[in-house]
């Protein structure tokens, strides 16, 4: 049913939001369109899957996996960004390097799975459906909500309630000026590169868990919707990325169960060319800057 | 001497900026660095503000060198600039922009706290919550200027805070400037409207082509026939 339809969707764009977060957070604060995120993520998928698997409870995954995620996050900006951002011109070369290093991860977990798909045991997640109102809502489904709220709530409340993340904004509308105010870019970098991985992390465990399937190349139509949940948003709007994700769970949701899921695609980026021609900056979206950009 | 600069060169990518420059600013003292487009004093302010790098000579913060070091770290030392064309925070609100500017502090007492920095300059303080970007040309300056003093300077750098500003802000501007001074802050700045500048500070530089062409007392470089007619016969900008 309609309703039924609308819940599911809510819930896995919730958990699209947690990648799609962490995408337009790097590029609305440093420029950079970060390609290994996908990679990031499916890094996370792993790490909770091995942890798991290695006899740990699965809250203490899903913490390993968000932490190991945030620091091959760490790692790729030390690797494969922080001399690019020195010699300038960091966003077009960024590209190219953010490519590799999603190779470099994808060829790791390749060689890890032996090229399987692999699954959380059976019984990782308890199997319970509660019933409200007609609707059947999994206690699965209830812990990704819930993750998902608090992880989002956690991040605005962060960037908009702390010290640290009012230095992350000011490096995000003038690095100069944030420089002059004594702002060192580093510990920045390393605060924003490891939540933007945490939050990967997270949703790579949660995509995991819902479809039950983890491969090495479950990161690529992720970075894909992830794009189009970011430029829909508007690039670098944390508000428009959650919005966009929530109705791209929807939407995918609605079709999948209404259509085809072969259809479901061509809609989504049919939707995303509209929305583009209508608004080139997103919807959220303000002259090319969103809520965390402004630099000039 | 606070800041004693000398024999300072810089270039980008091979093209000359500065030719040898050395100056110093006492303690206490307002140095005026007065020169045409393209004489290279936003470089020097950079250079020492440590976002650009000298190809030569030293700058030194009474005992410490500060060439090489990072920016940010001589921002924490009270080396504070306020940048060329208003450089705000446009998508923060004046309080945080202010707040941002006190990161720069790092344990050391500050001068000024956000009430100071709006007694200097009480339009902020009704435009408070108002977002920096919607603000006037010469209240964002000012908001530029109140970020660096946020920062407990022992040296504020000033980067051209009369440009593009009407006159009866411009006149605002500099009697904040005259109001520090006589707070006893050390204060080098940069200007294009010569004589406001002569008239405020101590001593002055003229600067052209990236080398010092006169050096003195401002009260006696404004007497001098080369700078009247070069900078003060239009009657300044
Ligand atoms: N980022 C840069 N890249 C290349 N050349 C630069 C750069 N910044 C300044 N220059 C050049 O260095 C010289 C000195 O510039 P600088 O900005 O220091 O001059 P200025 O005295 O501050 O001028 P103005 O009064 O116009 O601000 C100029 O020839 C300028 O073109
Ligand atoms: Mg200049």
């Amino acid at each position: 049913m309609f309703l039924q339809q609308i819940v599911n969707g809510l819930v896995i764009g919730g958990v699209y939001a947690l990648f799609a977060l962490g995408f337009t957070l790097i590029f609305g604060i440093h420029k950079i369109m970060n390609l290994a995120h996908g990679g990031i993520f499916m890094t996370g998928a792993f790490i909770g899957l091995y942890s798991v698997q290695a006899g740990l409870p699965l809250w203490l995954a899903f913490i390993l996996a968000m932490i190991g995620a945030g620091l091959v996050s760490v790692i790729i900006e030390v690797t494969a960004f922080r001399r690019l951002r020195q010699s300038g011109e960091v966003e077009f070369s960024a590209l190219i390097s953010s490519i590799g290093a999603n190779l470099v991860l994808v060829s790791i977990a390749q060689m890890l799975s032996k090229t399987q798909v692999l699954r959380f045991p059976f019984d990782t997640f308890p199997v319970v459906i509660f019933k409200v109102w007609g609707l059947r809502v999994s206690a699965l489904q209830l812990a990704m909500a819930v993750l998902a709220i608090l992880l989002v709530a956690g991040l605005s409340w962060y960037l908009y309630r702390t010290g640290f993340g009012r230095q992350v904004r000011a490096v995000a509308q003038n690095e100069r000026a944030a420089l002059l105010a004594g702002i060192r870019p580093s510990v920045i970098y390393f605060q924003t590169f490891m939540l933007s991985g945490m939050l990967a992390g997270a949703a790579g465990v949660l995509v995991g868990l819902a479809f039950n399937s983890i491969h090495f190349m479950m990161g690529d139509p992720f970075l894909l919707r992830g794009f189009v949940v970011v430029i829909l948003g508007g690039l670098g709007s944390v508000a428009g990325a959650l919005v966009a994700s929530l109705g791209f769970g929807v939407l995918q949701t609605l079709s999948v169960a209404y259509l085809s899921s072969r259809l479901s695609d061509i809609i989504i980026f049919g939707l995303l060319f509209a929305v583009l021609l209508l608004r080139p900056n997103g919807l959220f979206g303000q002259d090319e800057a969103g809520v965390l950009r402004g630099r000039r | 001497m606070l800041l004693t600069v000398t024999d300072l060169h810089a270039s980008y990518s091979g093209i000359r900026a500065l030719a040898g420059v050395s100056l110093n600013v006492a303690q206490g003292e307002m140095v005026a660095l007065i020169g045409p487009n393209g004489a290279g004093k936003s470089t020097l302010l950079n250079c020492i503000s440590g976002i650009v790098r000298p190809g030569a000579g030293q700058i030194r913060v009474e005992e410490a060198e500060l060439v090489r070091k990072p920016a940010w770290a001589i921002a924490r030392m009270g080396i504070l600039q306020s940048p060329e064309g208003r450089q705000v925070l446009p998508d923060m609100s004046v309080i945080e922009n202010l707040r941002v500017g006190a990161n720069a502090l790092h344990g050391r007492r500050p001068t000024h706290d956000i009430q100071a920095v709006f007694r200097l300059f009480p339009i902020l303080r009704e435009r408070q919550e108002q977002l920096a970007g919607s603000l006037s040309g010469g209240q964002q300056q000012m908001l530029a200027i109140g970020r660096a003093l946020m920062g407990g300077p022992r040296l504020l750098l000033l980067d051209e805070p009369s440009l593009g500003l009407a006159p009866v802000i411009v006149q605002q501007v500099f009697d904040a400037l005259a109001q520090l001074r006589r707070d006893g802050m050390t204060i080098l700045l940069v200007e294009q409207n010569a004589r406001k500048a002569l008239q405020v500070s101590d001593r002055a530089y003229v600067i052209e082509h990236g080398h010092v062409v006169a050096e003195g007392p401002s009260r006696r470089l404004a007497q001098d026939d080369g700078v009247i007619a070069h900078y003060l016969g239009t009657g300044g900008h």
